[in-house]
């Protein structure tokens, strides 16, 4: 009964459900039930298009309820065979996501919402590699291979341009994959040059190789893309000792701190907030460029006391203040005065389509992270929000795309300080500004909820924690199932990526990366092919 | 096209009697039989056979005391072989019509077959076709005639032996039957039993 068509195994036929609640399938007698597992995806075929849908539960019923009170003799292999699907049969019920409909029309547009259901007995079939493809896309200019459903061969592709759009987030506990993917999704950027990348590389994993949970050395971008990463570093040593010659060492003067940047540390720096309150003094007093230069020169003295008294700052304030600012200067990237404008390097190299991660070397402590991520950002916000302005709509003008990816974003974003921080602004509006961010966290509840509801496309690794569950799937629909299918996700590899950038939420196994082949599969020429592609071309030339 | 085995000799819409040119040699239960009617070719399926007297008054004597073996009986007493029949009930379960007889047709003829059609037992290609498909399990499930479940289950491992795949040709079957007779449990097990393969 089963037969094997291009469109793939048929399955069973619709026999009742509705569009909210999902479909329920009998299964054909032929249909091993065991095979039918949750989140595999099924076609139904409906008189005028097609339904694209994903099994979310599988039950079992039987047609008499005196075969369940006395079973038949099912250790005779004939009779368990002819009871098999006749008297008692296996369900699925399946969650309808797309339709695919047939006509010239909507296969210019792509696969649709789904707004109605297949109608009674309507044929339900495996999903084929094509019906996949037609869904998620083939990897070619636009798309880029990001893993492969469960228990399938076929990619799953994101639309890269689409993806940078908008802000996006990775999240997932720790060691469930996150680099990895972070890292997938940036050489996808490289890949499809849709935008150019800035990277706060706070352990040192994007740039050059690191070692993977299986021991094993994975190359980093500027290995994979030499012509088009470029590393910058606050740690020369770091970068030197690890066999990187970085392209640029960033120097940040204390004259470009702000009070804001105060602010957004007040964490990780100890501080009361009455100690915040009183840099803005600190900072109106002693001029914008130079307070902070100076009031670390601040002693004791006397007239200290009395500038406190001018200012109404208290001394436990002040103390808090010194307390907490004083780590500042054991940063050795912090200077007085910077020799050269870090900002302008960036935005140079940006402007060249060239991708920067920033390596913090030894500095991987909150405070140097958010110090540096949020003075540089804001510097570069400005230059392209200026940038976007004086184009005035003429999209030659207009600034390359930026994503910013940033780590810990629950530092940057959380609900007290995301109001503040540049960043919380970028995630809101600065879509308008072609500038986007990559956040990666693996405490997302820590994340604002405005700025958790305006990410675009989310990547979820395994979660347990109900409230990061929660807060990922904030706003999505068919959450109750996306739920369960979230805290079944293994341990590693195994993400839902779900938003802007697919037509559907999709569990994949992630692609791999690591082998030479999938470093070839990214454009990655080694010396000795490229020595030969040269040879051959030298010998093409005469 | 295989020999006649037999003649009708009481002939309804439903069911036939045949009576054998041979006596003592019915054909088996269950198997499947053609007789004709002009341009119909009925087909039915074997579901009694009786050796009776022929005249319904005069019951046959118990001869054999001297004899040593039964065929000495028949030996001694030529005359038992005419006074003798053997007959057997068929009932219709379907017919196909026109030159080409290839689809056959799973419900009654209109007319049944004329009394003294000769009777042939089907082919095993013929059996093949004609069980192809299953329609006519609810015709043999509905009759009135006795042991019907006998009968069912002697017709299916008649015609399995006419299939390629016999233990595929029976797992359809049993299906078609699981759902015919999903309101009684207890005949599907007993025809089941009777027909695994």
């Amino acid at each position: 009964m089963n037969e094997e068509t291009p469109q793939g195994k048929r399955l069973g036929i619709v026999v009742g459900g509705s569009l909210t609640e999902g479909i329920d399938v009998k299964l054909d007698s032929a249909t091993p039930i065991e095979e039918m597992a949750v989140g595999r995806y099924v076609v139904i075929e409906g008189h005028k298009c097609r339904f694209f849908g994903m099994i979310s539960d599988v039950t079992l019923g039987a047609t008499n309820q005196q075969l369940t009170i006395t079973p038949p003799d099912v250790s005779d292999p004939f009779i368990a065979e002819v009871i098999a699907g006749t008297g008692t049969y296996g369900v699925i019920h399946v969650g309808l996501r797309l339709t695919l409909s047939g006509d010239a029309m909507s296969i210019l547009q792509g696969p649709q919402p789904v707004k109605t259901v297949p109608a009674h007995f309507s044929v339900v079939r495996e999903a084929s590699e094509a019906d996949i493809e037609r869904v998620f896309g083939q990897e070619d200019e636009k798309h880029f291979y990001v893993g492969t459903p469960l228990d399938m061969e076929t990619k799953v592709c994101l639309d890269i341009p689409e993806f940078v759009k908008r802000s996006n987030g990775v999240f997932g506990k720790s060691g469930t994959g996150k680099t990895f993917f972070t890292r997938l999704l940036l050489i996808g950027m490289v890949q499809k040059k849709a935008a150019a990348n800035l990277i706060f590389d706070m352990h040192n994993e994007y740039g050059w190789q690191v070692q993977s949970e299986e021991k094993r050395f994975v190359k980093g971008l500027k290995q994979l893309f030499p012509s088009k990463v470029a590393v910058f570093t606050l740690d020369e040593d770091s970068a030197r000792r690890r066999g990187l010659s970085a392209d640029y060492i960033v120097e940040i003067g204390s004259d470009e701190i702000e009070p804001e940047d105060v602010e957004l540390l007040r964490e990780t720096l100890n501080l009361t907030q009455p100690a915040v309150e009183a840099v803005y003094q600190f900072s109106r007093h002693f001029g914008e460029k130079r307070w902070l230069e100076t009031f670390l020169k601040l002693d004791e003295a006397a007239d200290t006391k009395d500038l406190l008294d001018k200012l109404s700052v208290h001394e436990s304030s002040y103390r808090n203040l010194r307390r907490g600012l004083a780590k500042l200067s054991r940063l050795h990237f912090l200077v007085p005065h910077a020799r050269e404008n870090s900002v302008q390097r960036i935005l140079e190299y940006l402007d060249r389509g060239i991708n920067v991660v920033l390596e913090f070397g030894r500095y991987d402590d909150l405070t140097a992270y958010v110090l540096v991520a949020n003075i540089l950002t804001r510097r570069i916000y400005d230059k392209y929000r200026e940038r976007k302005e004086a184009a005035r709509g003429d999209e030659k003008a207009e600034p390359y795309p930026l994503v910013i990816t940033i780590e810990e974003a629950h530092k940057f974003l959380n609900p007290q300080v995301s109001e503040q921080t540049i960043f919380g602004k970028i995630a809101r509006e600065m879509r308008k500004y072609n500038v986007t961010l990559l956040v990666i966290d693996q405490r997302p509840s820590g994340i604002d909820d405005e700025v958790m509801s305006q990410l675009g496309t989310k990547v979820a690794y395994l979660l347990d924690n109900e409230k990061d569950i929660d807060s990922v799937l904030m706003g999505v629909s068919g959450k109750s199932e996306l739920k369960t299918v979230l805290a079944k996700l293994e341990a590693r590899q195994q993400a839902l990526i779900f938003g802007h950038a697919l037509p559907m939420p999709v569990v994949v196994k992630t692609r791999e990366y690591g082998s030479a082949e999938s470093y070839r599969e990214f454009g990655f020429r080694d010396a000795a092919e490229l020595k030969k592609k040269a040879e051959e071309d030298i010998k093409g030339l005469f | 096209m295989s020999e006649k085995i037999g003649e009708v000799i009481e002939s309804g819409s439903g069911q036939f009697v045949a009576e054998c040119y041979e006596l003592h040699s019915p054909p088996p239960l269950g198997s499947l039989m053609k007789t004709s009617d002009g341009d119909v070719e009925i087909y039915g399926v074997v579901c009694n056979a009786a050796t009776e007297s022929i005249e319904p008054n005069r019951r046959p004597i118990a001869r054999g005391k001297e004899e040593a073996t039964e065929e000495g009986i028949y030996r001694q007493h030529p005359q038992l072989s005419k006074l003798l029949r053997t007959t057997f009930d068929t009932l219709v379960v379907g017919h196909s019509v026109g030159k080409q007889r290839a689809v056959p047709l799973h419900y009654l003829p209109p007319r049944p077959p004329r009394v003294h059609s000769f009777v042939y037992p089907c082919e095993a290609d013929e059996v093949r076709r004609f069980t192809q498909s299953l329609d006519f399990l609810p015709i043999l499930l509905g009759t009135r005639a006795g042991a019907v479940d006998e009968i069912v289950s002697a017709c299916l491992r008649q015609a399995s032996c006419a299939h390629d795949d016999r233990r595929a040709f029976l797992i359809k079957a049993g299906k078609e039957l699981a759902v015919l007779l999903s309101g009684d449990l207890n005949r599907l097990n007993a025809i089941l039993r009777r027909i695994r393969a």
